[in-house]
């Protein structure tokens, strides 16, 4: 159990610290990470509980503490949240510092306008991730497909999105 | 790390710990999918912790940095305002009842994933959330539409990560560095 949650902590830290871009950059090393390396559960698994934690109000990362539920209970769900919230809320206390000094220096717009496409890059690698875990069956496909039309095309709310997949999945048309 | 003097902000309602908390708890109570426009709704409109240019530039430095924007916001102004105990009040007020309420659909889940009508209702729910991550995708990669470079550093993420599968840490410390050299020789 020990093990568990030192693993825990050590992976949760690393993806802290490399999310540039936010949360969904970090979803297909995290889910290499529970899926392929350490087999804590499948891929279907995990992208059930990230679209659980899409459902749930606040920021996007709630997928974090539920994983750690998963894995180990209320220790992992502590577990999780202090090494994901922590080292980088440790940098930007830090960097709370120093921004005065650097935010109009010409190398910091360098270095985002560099960092604007890994993003893309990493939110893409994402979104094929998560959507080849989450598709099974012609009916599914189509909710995917349907979503993220609808999604980048107007303006409807997500949790409506989302609630109307949850809707249309209930009818069991086109699963397995 | 004690907050930074607020001379500046001498013209704002500078929050105590205790509004903190409940200013970022109700945040985290109300946003669905997206809390960055009710943050900004909280903070400079509703309960004028901040005006409309420190709130965007307190975010351009939580883009920069590594971990969610909101999360690493929350740290931020607490910091600003009440130093370490801030910081703490506002990231728990944040995160407390998204916890409980992801944990609570866990435990639901974990109680009923075997029952297929719960299954289908699931199904149903990760191909949406897959959706809404295609779309988000898209809109960020919509502004680089027409840049060559931007493409090629993007494709190169896609491969890697997705195709590949290889692990994030060795593929951001070769492709940031790549991309950020490539766009400063494209500056110059």
């Amino acid at each position: 159990m020990t093990a568990t949650l030192v693993t825990l902590a050590l992976i949760f830290a690393e993806l802290s610290l490399l999310a540039f871009g936010g949360g969904n950059t970090i979803l297909p090393e995290m889910q290499r990470q529970v899926v392929d390396v350490n087999h804590w559960m499948t891929a279907q698994e995990f992208t059930a509980l990230f679209a659980l934690a899409q459902a749930a109000p606040g920021p996007n990362m709630m997928v974090v503490p539920l994983v750690g539920w998963h894995v180990a209970g209320f220790s992992g769900v502590l577990v999780t949240s202090l090494a994901k919230f922590g080292p980088s809320s440790l940098v930007t206390g830090f960097a709370l510092r120093l921004w005065e000094r650097f935010k109009d220096r010409p190398w910091r717009r360098t270095v985002q306008a560099g960092l604007v496409p890994v993003t893309a890059g990493l939110v893409a690698a994402s979104a094929i991730v998560i959507t080849h875990a989450s598709v099974s069956g012609w009916g599914t496909v189509l909710i995917a497909a349907g979503v993220a039309i609808a999604t980048t095309t107007t303006r409807i709310h997500p949790l409506l999105a989302l609630a109307a997949g949850a809707v249309l999945g209930l009818t069991g048309i086109g699963q397995p | 790390m004690d907050a930074i003097p607020a001379a500046r902000t001498a013209k704002h309602d500078a929050p105590d710990v205790g509004e903190l908390f409940t200013g970022f708890f109700i945040l985290g109570l109300t946003g669905f999918g997206g809390v960055l426009p009710l943050a900004r709704h909280m903070m400079v409109e509703k309960r004028r912790w901040l005006t409309g240019a420190e709130f965007t530039d307190l975010l351009g430095l939580c883009q920069f940095l590594p971990g969610g924007n909101i999360i690493n916001m929350s740290v931020a102004v607490g910091l600003k305002f009440r130093g370490i105990p801030g910081a703490f009040a506002s990231i728990l007020g944040l995160i407390a009842v998204p916890t409980a309420v992801v944990i609570g659909l866990g435990v639901i889940y974990g109680r009923f994933a075997d029952d297929p009508v719960v299954r289908h209702l699931f199904g149903g729910l990760a191909a949406a959330a897959a959706g809404l991550l295609i779309s988000t995708a898209i809109k960020i990669a919509w502004p680089l539409r027409r840049d060559v470079l931007g493409l090629f550093i993007g494709a190169l993420c896609v491969l890697a990560i997705a195709v590949f599968r290889l692990p994030l840490l060795p593929t951001l410390l070769t492709l940031a560095p790549l991309s950020i050299f490539l766009r400063s020789r494209q500056a110059s």
